[in-house]
Formats: C-alpha cells, structure tokens, sequence
C-alpha cells in the first residue's frame, strides 16, 4: 500500500516523508528472556507512528532500543540512511533522538527553566573556562539557549511555572514539562513513552494538542506508546501492534483496528 | 520591605540570569564585599586573623570545593583531607623548587595538579555511586596521607618529615611565615575566596553545572538527555580537586605554615568539610560558606563562653566544646536537614512579603 521510497500524503493533508528510522529484524533477549521477536517496521519523516499493545508485549523496551537505552540481540538499526553502530544514549542524543519517560524522569532539584534548559545540553559547545568567567562564548550561547526555550515555553504554556522546582508542580504540568524539555533538543524523532498515562480527561486533551501542534508547527516526527486506544486512533498516522514480543499488525488505524489478531490480543479468543 | 521584586523588571535574559537577581540582594553582595575588602584589612589583627577569618576563608574554598562535588554533581567524597594534602604538598614543592615564582601562581599550580589527582581518584565513580564511592574516596584519603608520610621527596628529605613554608612576599609584602602581617595573609586568602565562590557559581548556574546537576539527580535520564556522565562526572571531579587543592595550599603555606600531613590533613579534616558543606547546604554556594562559619566560629564562641565568662578550667571547656559542637550538628539537622542556604531562602520568601503576610 505505502510507496518504499516515496512518502504520502495523509487523509487530512500533510505530507509524510521517506523513511527515518528502520528497524530491521530486531530481537531482544535478557538472559533467557526474550523481550522483543524479530520486529522490523519503520518510521517515516513527519508522521506519528504508534507502538500500542497489552502491558509486557515489549513497547517499552522497543523504545529503549531506538534511543539507545538497550542495544539489540540481532538486528540492524538504520537512522536517517545509515547503519547505527552500538551507541550510549547520549550519542544518540546528539544525532537528534529525544524521548520522555513512562514515570516522569525530571531533575528533581532543578527549576522548570533549569531543566528545559537541559534538553539544550547537546547543542551547548562552550568550554570550562569560558563557562567559569561567564564571559564570550558561554554567555552568547546561554542567551542564545534562552530564546529557544522560552519559544517551546511560551508554546506549551508553562511560562507561569518556569521559575518554580519541578518538584512541586502536579502530576499533569510535570508531563508536560518533560515533553518540554525533549522539544528543547529540537529533535528530528520524537519518543514519547506513555505520554498520557494517569491523566484526567482534560489533561489527555490538552497533551493530544500539544502532540498534534508539535508535529504540525514543527514538523516533528514521533514515536508514541499510549494504552488509550481512542486517542492512538485519532492522532497517529500508523500503528505498530505488539504483543508477547511479536508484532501482530503494522498499519493505519483502521486497518489496524480491523485486524483479527489485534482484536484477539486486546480482547482475548474465545476457546471453544 | 526588602527583597521586593515588584516594579524590577528584567528586559533582557542577561539580566534574568543574573546571580542576584533582585536588587536589594545585589547591593547587599556589593556591601560584603566592599567590606570585606576595604574595612576588615584596617581592623584585623593577629587574633581574629588566626582565631577566625583565615580559619573561614580557607575551608569556605575547601567546602565551596566539596559542594561542587557531592552537592552539585552527587557524587560522595570523604577524601577532602588527602586532596588538601596533595595541594599542601604541591605548593610546597613549588615553592621550594622556584622560590622566584609568585605565590599566586604556585597556589594556583598546586590546585591543578590536585585536579589531576581528584580526576584520577574519580574514575571510579564511573562504576560505583553512593556509599561504594564514599569508600573508594576514603582509600584516597589514606592512601595520600600514607605516601606522603612515607616518600621523603615530597618534603624535601626533612629530618622531621614535616614541611615548613619558607618565606615569601607578594608585591612585597610578606604573606608566608611567623612575621606575615595579618592583613596580608587575610587579603591574599580572601582574594582566592571571592574568585572560587565567584566561579563556582559561574559554573553552576550554566551548561556544565546543568549537566552535574542532571546527573545527581537522575543520571540515567541525564544519559538520554544527552549528558556523558564520564565528562560531567570528571569535570565535576576537576573542579571540585582544584578548589580543594587551593585550600590545602593556603591552609599549609598562610594559615599553619608547617604541617605534619597525619594530624593536618587526617580523615577528622574530611569530616569536618563534609559537615560544613551538609550543614551549611549541599547545592548552595551560600550554603558552602555558611557552614564554615558556623564551625569556625562555633568553637570559638563556645570556648569564650567557657573560658572567659563562666570560668571553666580550659580542658574541661575542650571537651565540653566537642559535645556541645556535636549535639549542635545534630539538632540542626534534625531541624533543618537542608542546611543553612534553605534556612536563609526560608527566611527571604518571608521577608518579600514582610511585613504585610496575605
């Protein structure tokens, strides 16, 4: 159905670009334990891809992968047209790959601005020695820094809070600075684990915007796991299926939704 | 009344950023420093020198030192006495091998060599965190004090093992040695305080203080975020050595001038900076300074009390001091186990909007 090379234009007109992200037969194995089976799908430029399946079906860990959290048993990840050698995540980082966490993983310690600022780390160049007179290139970049944060502030709404110890703030605005802080990097893929578990209503509504703002203003691609069906169906452009490792369906949401395995993993078989 | 931020806007992020932002602090920062720099030095004499302000200066450096290690970047040390030695003992040969050379330079020599030992006593913090790390640390302290106490290059082949600091001026004026003027010993410490606090807070409130501080925090997010925790960790390492190593110098060649490694620069010295910087506040450059004087000061004011007031035989008031210091510590924490620096940020919340509360 999907041109390889090509990319194609979703029903409510963007334009989905080639491939940049590929995994290739990707396996998983902890001691005997076999996370994830020979899993191959892509990722194209400016689409939202979903990961969705029951709880232990591997999406996390496929996650972990991408961002260079766990490197692969077998299988080959290619990033942008190239062969990615076994990395540590902050070289990952560096090649543009940003991502959120399940449970919220802030620098408790740090205020809002402090910790949006981090997600700026990988683009700050300065030496020590600059950086301890606070003078010339340190402080050039610093402001530089500034700006470009104060822009993902100003566009996720948090400018009320950016001076206060993330520590203190809700569960809610405590997601939404993590998101953030992953902007912050101005990331070529975006990961989001989970991005709106535990959230109310409201609160799932508010983050669905962001995400779809965040893809459409600046063109961002992303990678999302969510377990609310209702909003993986409306946001992504495609859906990966996993369950016990194994990917059971890759596609469209409503082909997807129509698949039987996917309706046997989420709903069960009846055994007669 | 005071620390109003009302009606002081910031229009450019530089003056956001701005280590005092709101401008009452700014001016009481100049005030200290204005005299600190311009009235003590006219006022001083042999006694508070000694008693006190040097006393204060060089551990303020040592805790600024050790803050920057364990409060900012996380990463436990007991090993503050045995890098304080290093950097006595670097001067020392400094200053014996190039006795033309300026002190400043030699105090600043003996600090970067101290970084190297503190990176190489940091490697494996790459491995090990918390208690494990306190451990690795405390063989460092050991293991220093041993090879200085056993090597006799490192004081000069003396037959009493000990290393005294010969005398030499700055600008000609003596600062090394009994007949150093105390006003010269407390500038010349006191120019190496402002300039580590200086720094230090530089450092802290920019990119690699960011990174430090991610990794405290959470390091394996700090990793995906993009920080290399063997950079930040060593650079933390770095730093932390270097200030260390500039107090060990002035400590042996300003305050004491002769040293026996064991008693000076034992693991009691480890202890007693790990105490200012806890309670003082860990992750505060304030709070660094606050907790040396506390326990500089805190002895001292004890034994007033002891001595000259109530009468006490002097033993007596010496042993009292160490029970009374030590159930001090103890009690404050239990009160305030954030130190002094969140007292004080306590305290100037309270004071915005003082003395209208609501």
């Amino acid at each position: 159905m999907l041109d390889q090379a090509e990319g194609f234009v979703t029903a409510d007109g963007r334009k989905i670009g080639g491939v940049v992200m590929e995994m290739k037969n990707i396996t998983l194995r902890f001691g005997g334990v076999v996370a994830i089976k020979d899993i191959s799908f892509d990722i194209r430029e400016g689409e939202i891809r979903a990961i969705i399946g029951p709880n232990g079906a591997g999406k996390s860990s496929m996650l972990n992968v991408i961002s260079g959290f766990y490197t692969p048993s077998e299988g080959e990840v290619w990033f942008r047209g190239k062969k990615r050698p076994p990395m540590r995540p902050y070289e990952v980082a560096r090649q543009g790959i940003a991502r959120t966490f399940q449970n919220i993983a802030l620098f408790d310690g740090m205020s809002v601005l402090d910790n949006v600022m981090t997600g700026r780390l990988t683009q700050m160049k300065a030496g020590l020695f600059s950086q301890a007179l606070w003078k010339g290139r340190a402080e050039k970049e610093e402001i530089a820094n500034r700006e470009m944060v104060e822009r993902v502030i100003d566009f996720l709404e948090i400018q009320h809070i950016r001076k206060t110890p993330v520590s203190r703030l809700p569960y809610g605005l405590k997601k939404r600075v993590e998101l953030a802080r992953a902007l912050a990097a101005q990331p070529k893929l975006l990961l989001l684990d989970e991005p709106m578990a535990g959230m109310n209503v409201e609160e799932k509504e508010d983050m669905c915007r962001f995400i779809l703002d965040v893809n459409d203003e600046f063109g961002t691609t992303i990678a999302l796991i969510e377990h609310d069906m209702g909003v993986v169906m409306d946001l992504s452009d495609r859906v990966v299926v996993m369950d016990y490792g194994k990917k059971i369906g890759d596609g469209p949401p409503d082909e997807v939704r129509s698949n039987p395995d996917v309706i046997d993993a989420y709903l069960g078989v009846a055994h007669d | 009344m005071f620390y109003r931020e009302a009606g002081d806007f910031k229009t450019s992020y530089l003056e956001d950023n701005q280590t005092f932002p709101i401008r009452f602090d700014r001016y009481r920062y100049y005030a200290v420093l204005a005299v600190a720099f311009l009235v003590v030095p006219f006022i001083i004499n042999d006694y508070w020198a000694n008693a006190i302000l040097l006393p204060f200066l060089i551990y303020g450096i040592a805790s600024i030192g050790l803050n920057v290690l364990t409060g900012y970047c996380g990463q436990v040390s007991l090993g503050t006495g045995g890098f304080m030695a290093v950097g006595a003992y670097a001067c020392y040969k400094l200053m014996t091998a190039f006795p033309e050379v300026s002190m400043f330079i030699h105090v600043i020599l003996a600090g970067g060599i101290t970084a190297v030992v503190g990176v190489l006593f940091g490697l494996p913090s790459l491995r090990i965190k918390g208690f494990y790390l306190a451990v690795a640390t405390l063989a460092a302290q050991f293991f220093l004090v041993w090879l200085f106490n056993r090597v006799p290059w490192f004081y000069n082949y003396s037959a009493s093992g000990q290393i005294s600091a010969p005398e030499r001026s700055v600008f000609g004026v003596l600062i090394t040695g009994p007949n150093a003027p105390s006003w010269a010993t407390y500038l010349f410490c006191l120019i190496f305080l402002t300039l580590a606090g200086i720094i230090a807070r530089n450092l802290t409130r920019g990119t690699v203080g960011r990174s430090w501080m991610a990794i405290r925090d959470m390091d394996i997010a700090a990793e995906i975020i993009g920080v290399n925790p063997l950079r930040a960790k060593m650079t933390a390492f770095a730093v932390s050595s270097f200030f260390v190593g500039i107090a060990g110098a002035l400590f042996f060649s300003i305050y004491l001038g002769a040293v026996e490694v064991g008693e000076a620069f034992g693991i009691q010295k480890s202890f007693l900076v790990l105490f200012m910087v806890i309670i003082g506040g860990l992750g505060s450059i304030f709070g660094s300074l606050a907790g040396a004087a506390f326990l500089v000061v805190l002895p001292v004011v004890l034994k007033l009390i002891g001595v000259d007031i109530l009468g006490w035989p002097t033993d007596i008031v010496a042993h009292f001091q160490l029970v009374i210091v030590g159930a001090l510590i103890i009690t404050f924490l239990v009160l305030e186990p954030h130190g002094i620096a969140q007292l004080w940020r306590v305290i100037k919340e309270k004071l915005r909007l003082w003395p209208f509360p609501h």
